[in-house]
């Protein structure tokens, strides 16, 4: 299939059309909004719907409404936005609703910068809102990479029951790039996505009290409650399977870089100059940075691997603590970190490799 | 003999009500049922619950109910009925939920004319949590958060929510009514059973505003409760069709 330039964005938002997304809601806020814009014109197409809601909050509940009748929802947003829709997003994971979601994330804490950031990381994998639930958090590298994992999140969303977030940055939101899109599916698949639902799905049922729909995101019964919570501890621990990583020329490796998203690329450009001029790195990129890929750390031969070089667009650094977890201390941890909406420089990350390889 | 009225079918016999003693919301979750019963609504009803004593019928109702998070179901209800148009959506909802922390939800809803339709029980006080000062508290009525009374220079005054989304174009039907007699059970009965078909009309946003009571945290017996609504929330929410479109 031929290939389109594409923004990000469009790409993300065209990939979930693709997908048999028909529902959509979305609140502006740079830098995604060509998200909900491209939503706006493709909807209408397709036989979908678009609603720019009032607020993000409001925005992530109708996602929750439309997801719980049985259509495939998503919604978008970056940083502060997100953090918005947390409510919306606990809500969907506790009542076993499946929805995917973007987070074009910037700079932070607070209103942060418009620019491209990484510091939305423990928000995304360890607490995207109250009650200790987990999700699926995809980071793609690539425009092309954004358009696979958003194609692929509905299904994982759907066959889950879980609210299934890609976590990409401004770079990668805002920057074009000739992508190969994935198959539309027909009207009929849309439909026989949905038809598969309605036993669920809040939509009416025949007076019957045993079969009706109740979609409920809490219990009054705290034995209940608690079943519910260890149905949903096993369905994350079953994500094992699900993990993706890039691992790039680690077997010999002296510095393994560890990166995610745009700064996962921008490593991966650092291993291929490095080893042009004979210098032995490595690179390992979680692509599924939640269920996160920690026993690639296991692939690197710490007998040779001086330092692991963690590099993020965050300060504090926060994909660190993952990385450590994967490295369990068999090597010193370094970081190469910008923050501010400032994008990764690679003379910073070869820099500090090459400050590692003269110890 | 002839049976001329029984229990409605779309409340489970063998459930026991949440709700305190001489609370309405039983009264106004019968008539719902028995709206959808009469007008043959009960295969395609969605209720979109919020949060509070609002949600405590949802174990013993028999139609499809889902809850939505606090002051959010009319955002619920929008997502929900865009995308499945056959479906009877309503939201049910208290004055904290739906004038207080939903109110942007409550109006842009309004305001978008969505084709749903609104339940919104007006007791004046925050029920579940414990009579703390709602939206519609009346000025002087005591709460938890307002051991004083509601004062106007510290809290303002009771919102009035069919009279502020009367000030949208869009909104088919607004209406005020109580459970405070048995005329006016059967008011507020034929007001949600028009609002019902005003959705199924395809007219838009409709929303009964139901003056209701709260015994428990007013701290009156049942009757005296009644009493207070005619004497004291009545004067201040009128009854009656504020907008019929």
């Amino acid at each position: 299939m031929a290939r389109v330039l594409m923004k990000g964005c469009e790409a993300i938002a065209e990939a979930a059309v693709r997908a048999g997304c028909r529902f959509f809601a979305g609140y502006p806020i740079t830098p995604q909004n060509e998200i909900p814009e491209y939503f706006s014109r493709r909807m209408p197409e397709v036989g979908g719907t678009f609603v720019q809601g009032e607020s993000e909050v409001a925005s992530v509940n109708m996602v929750y409404g439309a997801a719980s009748a049985g259509t495939r929802s998503m919604t978008s947003s970056s940083s502060p936005g997100i953090a918005l829709k947390s409510e919306g997003i606990s809500y969907a994971a506790a009542a076993r609703i499946p929805m995917v979601y973007a987070n074009i994330s910037r700079g932070g804490p607070g209103v942060g910068a418009i620019q491209p950031a990484q510091q939305d990381y423990f928000q995304a994998t360890k607490a995207s809102g109250n009650g200790g639930f987990e999700m699926m958090v995809l980071a793609p590298s690539t425009v092309q990479e954004a358009v696979d994992l958003t194609y692929k999140a509905f299904d994982y969303a759907d066959r889950d029951h879980n609210p299934v977030l890609i976590l990409a940055d401004g770079v990668i939101g805002t920057m074009m790039e000739p992508v190969e899109l994935p198959p539309m599916k027909s009207d009929e698949e849309v439909a026989a996505i949905k038809a598969a639902k309605a036993n669920w799905a809040c939509i009416g049922h025949k007076l019957d009290y045993a079969n009706r729909s109740w979609i409920q995101p809490g219990q009054w019964d705290t034995k209940k409650m608690q079943a519910e919570n260890e149905k949903a501890a096993a369905m994350y621990a079953s994500w094992e399977k699900d993990i993706q990583v890039e691992e790039y020329q680690v077997a010999d490796a002296e510095v393994v870089i560890a990166a995610y998203g745009i700064s996962g690329r921008i490593g991966k450009s650092v291993v291929d100059i490095c080893r042009a001029a004979g210098k032995k790195v490595g690179l390992i990129r979680p692509i599924t940075v939640h269920p996160f890929p920690y026993a690639a750390f296991d692939h690197i031969d710490y007998s040779v691997c001086k330092a692991i070089l963690d590099v993020e667009m965050s300060i504090p650094a926060q994909l660190v603590q993952d990385v450590r977890m994967g490295v369990k201390e068999r090597c010193p941890i370094e970081t190469c970190l910008c923050s501010g909406g400032n994008i990764m420089s690679r003379e910073a990350v070869l820099k500090a490799v090459d400050a590692i390889l003269a110890k | 003999m002839e049976k001329i009225y029984s229990r409605t079918k779309t409340i489970q016999e063998d459930k026991v009500s949440g709700f305190c003693p001489g609370c309405m919301h039983s009264t106004v979750v019968k008539l719902i049922g028995e709206a959808l019963e009469e007008m043959n609504l009960v295969e395609k009803a969605v209720m979109v619950t919020g949060i509070g004593c609002c949600g405590l019928h949802m174990d013993y109702i028999a139609y499809d109910t889902i809850t939505a998070p606090h002051g959010r179901a009319t955002a619920v209800a929008t997502g929900m009925k865009r995308t499945s148009p056959d479906s009877l959506i309503f939201t049910y909802q208290g004055d904290g939920d739906f004038a207080s922390i939903g109110l942007g939800e409550s109006i842009s809803a309004a305001n978008r004319g969505e084709n749903i339709t609104v339940i919104f029980i007006n007791n004046g006080i925050y029920g579940m949590t414990g009579g703390q000062m709602a939206p519609t508290t009346l000025l002087g009525m005591k709460a938890s958060t307002a051991p004083k009374g509601r004062i106007a220079e510290e809290h303002g005054y009771p919102m009035h929510m069919c009279e502020i989304l009367n000030q949208l174009t869009a909104p088919a039907y607004l209406v005020r009514t109580s459970c405070n007699t048995p005329q006016n059970v059967i008011k507020t009965k034929n007001a949600i059973k028009k609002a019902f078909q005003n959705q199924l009309d395809g007219k838009g946003f409709s929303m009964v505003e139901i003056v209701t009571s709260c015994p428990t945290n007013w701290g009156l017996d049942p009757l005296a409760a009644l009493d207070f609504i005619e004497q004291k929330m009545l004067p201040e929410f009128p009854l009656g069709v504020i907008r019929d479109r």
